[in-house]
């Protein structure tokens, strides 16, 4: 099946007969519940707090936040943005308790700095990938969306982004676009491997206070179980000459680049060099 | 728009992110509406230290309102005062801002709100 990002721009393409078959759709209900749900476990909100969704569509997110119970930190006012009237119409329809913006997150997030606790997105950020002028790029876009929803998140603020890359290179070019701006970013994955992984983008805006030292983002998921964290960043004392493995083709031929230059005589390279040898025994 | 996303909401143009005059939208011909809501006592309090209270006079004051005190309360006093809750909750979640324009003090330039819903999509020389 096609992605919805391949064929049209999100406005055109979320227009009313689509808005209509999104949002009674049940199975897309229960699948936006379920992501919106895991979104805000991992916000870990304590109390009633003000949350931006961003790309809230027909408010099918929104509804989760609102109708969070007392007990469970609840409920929260939340205010939503999207670029299709069409998608914002049927949440009016719905009766939505947050406030709508028709806005374009990747011409940014017009709020004052430090306005919300949290932030929300499911289901939305890749189409952030695309960029339909010639006016904007990719990177562009996602560069001004990532600084502004930075700016517009009060200190020690977390934003919880579902969504769904084509490729790697998506993945790392929204991951990457998000620590420029400043964020401390992490990958959740739910089910991977398997044709329904769904990507969490937990973002972290700056060093929370109440989170007492080792504010790094893995603190994120620490009390959740089920969840192995795969830390990238941490490697043992690197080698000087970097990660080239002694002995490995790479390095043969580096060595034999290096004798040349230095005049000796090298036999020539062919497709026996480095070659994996036969096991002897 | 509740009048409390209003003390929050800044111009999107580019140029206006270093002035102060781009906030707060000043809304003009204005149509509003009153909402019964339940009230969120705990969520007041923790917007409490972020409203912009400045503006928050400034908002009211063209939206109608007779005017806010000079000070803002302080945490403790809001949390013990109901009276005062019950205001703040019906001035700020209470009222909509159905129809009308949202203006910038810098630019000049005007959000449509139609049915709630504000207009802040912007032809690509302005972002």
């Amino acid at each position: 099946m096609s992605r919805p990002e391949d064929t049209l721009a999100a406005d055109i393409h979320y227009d009313d007969v689509e808005a209509r078959k999104y949002t009674t759709s049940s199975r897309i209900k229960n699948i936006q519940a379920s992501m919106s749900s895991r979104a805000l476990e991992l916000l870990n909100l304590q109390s009633p707090s003000l949350i931006l969704d961003v790309g809230c569509g027909s408010g099918l997110s929104g509804e989760m936040l609102s109708s969070v119970p007392a007990d469970e930190g609840g409920p929260h006012v939340w205010v939503g943005m999207d670029i299709s009237a069409s998608m914002l119409d049927v949440a009016l329809q719905r009766d939505v308790d947050g406030d709508l913006l028709l806005a374009d997150m990747g011409q940014g997030v017009p709020f004052r700095a430090g306005t919300f606790d949290a932030a929300i997105s499911i289901s939305a950020i890749q189409w952030l990938c695309n960029a339909e002028s010639s006016e904007t790029s990719p990177s562009g876009r996602l560069s001004r969306f990532f600084n502004g929803l930075y700016a517009s998140l009060r200190r020690g603020g977390r934003a919880v982004c579902q969504f769904y890359p084509k490729n790697d290179a998506q993945r790392h070019m929204i991951t990457a676009a998000a620590v420029k701006a400043g964020f401390g970013a992490g990958i959740l994955e739910d089910d991977p491997e398997t044709k329904n992984v769904k990507l969490y983008l937990v973002l972290t805006a700056g060093a929370s206070v109440a989170g007492g030292k080792g504010q790094d983002i893995t603190g994120v998921v620490k009390g959740m179980d089920g969840v192995d964290v795969l830390d990238s960043r941490r490697r043992g004392p690197k080698s000087g000459k970097g990660e080239i493995k002694k002995g490995s083709k790479i390095w043969i031929l580096n060595k034999k680049e290096q004798m040349e230059r230095k005049g000796k005589i090298v036999k020539a390279t062919s497709k026996y060099t480095g070659r994996k040898r036969r096991v002897q025994f | 728009m509740k009048v409390l996303t209003l003390n929050f909401l800044t111009c999107a143009v580019k140029t206006c992110k270093a002035s102060s005059d781009s906030f707060p939208l000043h809304p003009k011909d204005a149509e509003l509406v009153h909402d019964d809501l339940e009230i969120n006592p705990q969520l007041l309090v923790n917007v409490l230290p972020r409203l912009d209270w400045t503006a928050l006079r400034t908002t009211s004051t063209e939206l109608g309102f007779p005017e806010l005190p000079e000070q803002p309360p302080s945490a403790e006093t809001l949390e013990a005062d109901e009276a005062m809750l019950k205001e703040l909750h019906n001035l700020l979640v209470e009222t909509q801002m159905m129809e009308g324009k949202l203006v910038c003090g810098h630019c000049g330039h005007e959000y449509a709100v139609r049915e709630g819903i504000a207009n802040f999509l912007l032809p690509s020389h302005l972002v």
